[in-house]
């Protein structure tokens, strides 16, 4: 099978604003794909071309093998859109609403029931299901929206933002619940999030978009070995006691390119692997070695070279 | 579209507004009627034999304005609270994009709320009416005939297409505006200007256009005018086709010369030729809210969704 998402040079244009510039893009089916940027990138207006809610300028888009702007209907059909602030109406409960938008699927009364309840449990939502979401906290809104985009059981799942405004054990629960169905039922995720560390647990592939342009895209670790090319080796030395003058033989060693002061000690930024000469060095002046811990690049690192590049 | 339409029918009869425009509604209407009735029967040998029932409408006893005219005043306060946050409102809530987003065709978000409106705004009419006949019938002591049926359901039919003007109206400028606040308040500006500004610029255009009339052409010329300007307004439009809907006698629009009514008997027109005569009326009624809803539909086919 071949992409779930795909765009081709997807072009969108406000009289002089560039929104979206020659977007190429692909989602593989099964997989969950974190789609980065900075505020104003161009994300939303991606998500709006891919739904078929905005016409692209120029170039193609297709989700689930269908054209988003002469079939939407296919499109939203199968895939659920979960955007930044959902907004639900206040007067109804939470079940009201989510029954308004399994109608609107064409989901027979009975299912729509049993699914509703299910989804109310799997998001920890199940005591409030009567009350009106006016009297909902911006966290349960948001589980409500989990809930409501997992209603017509999509194929793909568009999520911007979803742990937004929710407590970390409700965040966790929530990715895992996304991660299982990714897994269980082969969903497609596409994940835009600012929460970086979240992103890089559950996605294997990221798009780094800035300013309308999408300048990157691949696999986590891939990236970050290209990122962290010249430097590939970062260790963590924490030490007990007087340090004195240690800082500075460290950073006279062969093969150390940078050191950062950290807590209790300091992160190396080494060429090659210096962990035997550092571990003699710290030996040889009687100082209590801690730990030494060799670190990954993290997204955060990967984000930071290449937004800033651009 | 059903759907929507269902949804959007629940949310007008349970929202508060809908409840004070009901009771401010239902109580004038039942105050003008009782009133206009009483005055009727206590001065029951002045009264016409016929259409006894139609003047329980257009009647005005004391300071108090007839039901019809009532009508014209708060039916455009009625559209437009049912229509002004249609669009604007789901976009604040931030539900446009979610229901957007569902597999559903566009124009049928906007078609249904239309609908629910005009279906909400033709129970409002149809009960206000029946509540007059029944009040009606236990103050008269007598049921309406067909023909006063009749006109009484084409007076609903009249007040519903103008309501939905200002509905049309409403729902434009809640796609027009994004905000809930603008919206209101732009159509409630534009209602002001209808039932109060076009009257005053019609005199005013009257007056310059033939200052002075002396003879009895001049006259008519300036009477003519004043009609013509005027009747850009719904409100004109509406209150004319009342008038003649509603009282047989009258069988022209503006002032007579007094040749023209030679040989002419008094008696009421035929339903037939009373429609004959407001026909253009309510077509022009008819095709205002055709493309204010027109707007309406191209602009939100059109608008991008955001938020």
């Amino acid at each position: 099978m071949s992409a779930v998402i795909e765009a081709q040079n997807l072009t969108k244009r406000y009289r002089d604003l560039v929104a979206v510039n020659d977007l190429t893009l692909k989602v593989e089916p099964g997989e969950i794909f974190g789609f980065l940027g900075p505020n104003g990138a161009g994300k939303t207006t991606t998500i709006l071309m891919l739904l078929g809610l905005t016409e692209p300028t120029s170039g193609q888009a297709s989700v689930c093998g269908f054209d988003p702007t002469s079939q939407p209907l296919e499109v939203k059909k199968r895939v659920g859109y979960l955007p930044e602030n959902p907004g639900f109406y206040e007067d109804l409960s939470a079940r009201e609403n989510l029954c308004y938008l399994a109608r609107l699927n064409r989901i027979s009364e009975g299912e729509s029931d049993r699914r509703i309840t299910r989804l109310f449990e799997q998001v920890g939502l199940g005591r409030d299901a009567d009350r009106p979401v006016r009297e909902f906290s911006r966290g349960m809104k948001q589980r409500l929206g989990i809930a409501e985009v997992l209603v017509k059981e999509p194929q793909v799942l568009i999520l911007d933002e979803p742990t937004l405004g929710l407590d970390p054990d409700g965040a966790v629960r929530i990715l895992e619940l996304i991660t299982q169905l990714s897994h269980e039922r082969g969903l497609t995720v596409l994940l835009c999030s600012h929460q970086l560390h979240q992103v890089q647990q559950m996605c294997r592939r990221i798009g780094i978009i800035v300013k309308g342009k999408l300048i990157v895209q691949g696999q986590v670790d891939k990236l970050g070995a290209a990122v962290l090319k010249e430097r590939q080796w970062n260790f963590l030395v924490e030490v007990d006691g007087a340090t004195d003058g240690l800082e500075g033989e460290l950073r006279s060693l062969s093969g150390v390119a940078g050191i950062e002061q950290r807590n209790r000690g300091w992160l190396l930024r080494c060429t090659k692997d210096v962990r035997r000469e550092v571990v003699a060095l710290i030996t040889q002046k009687g100082i209590g070695l801690l730990q030494l811990r060799s670190e990954d690049p993290t997204l955060e690192e990967i984000y930071l070279k290449y937004f800033r590049e651009a | 579209m059903d759907v929507v339409f269902w949804k959007e029918l629940a949310d007008q009869f349970s929202s508060r507004r809908f409840m004070i425009l009901l009771t401010i509604i239902v109580l004038t209407g039942m105050w003008a009627t009782y009133s206009a009735g009483q005055t009727i029967r206590q001065d029951a040998e002045n009264m016409p034999t016929e259409y006894v029932f139609l003047l329980l409408l257009t009647s005005q006893s004391g300071a108090l304005f007839p039901l019809a005219t009532f009508l014209a005043f708060l039916g455009p306060l009625v559209g437009i609270t049912l229509g002004f946050d249609a669009i604007s409102g789901e976009y604040a809530r931030g539900t446009l994009s979610r229901v957007l987003s569902q597999p559903i065709y566009r124009d049928s978000l906007i078609n249904g709320k239309f609908l629910a409106g005009l279906a909400t705004v033709a129970i409002f009419w149809a009960s206000i009416l029946i509540l007059v006949i029944g009040l009606g019938m236990s103050l008269l002591g007598f049921p309406p005939n067909a023909e006063e049926l009749w006109r009484m359901l084409i007076f609903t039919f009249v007040g519903i297409t103008y309501v939905g003007f200002w509905l049309a109206l409403a729902l434009l400028f809640s796609i027009l505006f994004q905000r809930t606040v603008t919206a209101a308040l732009g159509s409630l500006a534009v209602w002001l200007f209808l039932a109060i500004f076009v009257s005053m610029i019609a005199k005013v255009a009257s007056d310059m256009i033939v200052p002075n009339p002396s003879t009895p052409e001049q006259l008519v010329q300036q009477t003519n005018i004043d009609t013509v300007v005027s009747r850009f307004s719904p409100n004109t439009l509406y209150s004319e086709t009342v008038h003649i809907l509603l009282n047989p006698i009258a069988r022209a629009f503006g002032p007579v010369l007094q040749e023209q009514l030679t040989g002419i008997l008094p008696t009421p027109l035929a339903l037939g030729q009373s429609l004959l005569l407001i026909f253009p009326h309510i077509a022009t009624l008819f095709a205002l809210v055709g493309v204010c809803f027109g707007i309406s539909y191209i602009k939100f086919m059109r608008a991008e969704i955001r938020a």
